[in-house]
């Protein structure tokens, strides 16, 4: 489980984040929604250690990451996975160097093991046989199940994915929010998706957090987002004509 | 200054949280490759025409009834070896690897590949950095070496074509009152110069923010901070040691 206590953050004196305060459940997809610049992904950033919060506390299983030790943080981060907007994956390396890089870094499995383990990994995400393709002759989806299975592949105990299905097509983006569910459940991961996209919010939000302009506005699940008496959150969810057509 | 604080801070990030030896290993021979191997063709060709160039234009300046031929060959011999070998190949050095190096780490910043590695617990600077900034105090020296050597070729070449001055009388002039101190004063800068472009277009390129567009200015500063650094590093060095 992931906790975090009043969150905090400013950018040359402009403060984005506001006494941001929830926890992210182990084994369920947790989303954090909001519109675009609402910090969402600053948030996510000090829950992975990439931006430090002003003030607040980020605790993995009530170890805190945000003034722990050194050694500490490190241990941590080793524990984390993430999937980037854009894939990250590195240019030079095809996707079984990318794949095996996380090992090569962290693990002292032998060669043979970590193939095994990274095939193994690219057969969660649906990619076989394609280990030897450069991440310039992957499509959009191919590579974030790629980064996916980079994500995933030291045995990540958290599992951070920032806006999966941005640029995707619908099909594709649905194909990869079940992904991202159906690995969260099988390897009792704490995920957090940072998304504004509503069909992620349907499928896959199993407990969801609003952000509205650095604050938390509303904490919830998929089954009750609708009855949502927060006026920011309605205009939100229903800021699109289906979206209007499915109240009505 | 700020900026200044901000490199020394980025050097000292280096040595930190640091990954096994072999990993460092791996990557700095792949560095070596990179910064050294491909730089060997363009390094050549300056170097060459370099020499032969500074010969006949020696030779136009100074040669006279009272001043001997040899003076030709002694004058591209020291100019080689203390200027134009560790300086001119180091301005060239800095065009060639160190826009590389700030595109390369640019780009990977904007990507969100440095946060990739970050979020694995890997120092980034470190992993990144450190590998190219070895390879390059490491190859570099090894440039100037064969730039000097090359030089002298090519203004022999030159200056026997030309016929303004004959080969054994080239070779006198190298000979001639030769000073051995000028070899590890050449050493010692380009040492220096490596260590200068690598660092700073590393830390050009790592801290890039925004696009592609925002890449090329980091690219295009760190060959410019990187030649003003090699200037005044060229100064104060031949104030200290000469």
């Amino acid at each position: 489980m992931i906790e975090i206590k009043n969150i905090n953050k400013s950018f040359n004196k402009k403060q984005v984040l506001f006494d941001i305060s929830g926890q992210f459940e182990k084994g369920k997809t947790n989303l954090i929604i909001g519109a675009s610049g609402t910090g969402k992904s600053v948030l996510l950033k000090c829950l992975v250690g990439l931006l430090k919060p002003d003030k607040g506390n980020v605790l993995f299983n009530d170890r805190d990451f945000t003034n722990g030790s050194k050694k500490l943080i490190t241990e941590l981060r080793r524990e984390i996975g993430m999937l980037f907007q854009g894939g990250a994956l590195f240019d030079s390396k095809n996707v079984e160097e990318n794949v095996m890089f996380p090992l090569n870094i962290l693990s002292k499995l032998n060669k043979d093991k970590k193939l095994e383990r990274v095939n193994h990994c690219l057969k969660l995400v649906g990619l076989e046989n394609i280990n030897n393709k450069m991440p310039s002759e992957l499509s959009g989806g191919m590579k974030k199940r790629v980064g996916i299975a980079r994500a995933i592949v030291n045995n990540s105990k958290y599992l951070f994915c920032d806006e999966p299905n941005s640029g995707l097509d619908p099909l594709t983006a649905i194909k990869i929010d079940n992904l991202i569910q159906k690995l969260t459940h099988e390897l009792k991961t704490t995920t957090i998706v940072v998304t504004h996209d509503m069909n992620s919010v349907m499928e896959i939000g199993e407990k969801i957090m609003f952000i509205h302009k650095g604050k938390k506005l509303w904490q919830g699940n998929n089954k009750n987002i609708f009855n949502s008496k927060v006026k920011e959150l309605n205009e939100f969810i229903f800021s699109n004509k289906l979206m209007k057509k499915l109240k009505s | 200054m700020k900026n200044f604080g901000k490199y020394i801070i980025f050097i000292s990030s280096l040595f930190q949280r640091r990954e096994s030896f072999k990993t460092y290993f791996n990557l700095s021979i792949n560095e070596c490759i990179k910064i050294g191997y491909e730089s060997l063709f363009i390094v050549a060709i300056v170097s060459i025409f370099m020499g032969a160039v500074t010969t006949l234009q020696t030779a136009f300046n100074l040669v006279g009834p009272l001043i001997p031929d040899y003076v030709i060959s002694l004058v591209v011999r020291d100019m080689t070896l203390l200027e134009l070998s560790p300086t001119i190949i180091a301005i060239v050095f800095a065009g060639k690897v160190g826009s590389n190096i700030a595109g390369e780490l640019g780009t990977m910043r904007i990507t969100e590949q440095i946060d990739a590695l970050e979020v694995m617990g890997i120092n980034s600077s470190s992993y990144l950095v450190l590998p190219k900034i070895i390879a390059s105090i490491l190859m570099y020296p090894i440039l100037v070496v064969m730039s000097a050597f090359l030089a002298i070729l090519g203004g022999y070449i030159a200056g026997t074509i030309s016929e303004v001055i004959a080969g054994a009388e080239y070779i006198y002039g190298l000979r001639y009152e030769f000073n051995p101190f000028n070899i590890p004063f050449a050493l010692i800068k380009s040492y220096v110069f490596a260590f200068l472009v690598a660092s700073i277009s590393s830390f050009q390129g790592y801290y890039t923010e925004g696009g592609a567009l925002e890449v090329g200015k980091s690219s295009t500063q760190a060959v410019t901070k990187s030649c003003i650094a090699i200037l005044i590093a060229d100064y104060l060095l031949a104030q200290i040691l000469l």
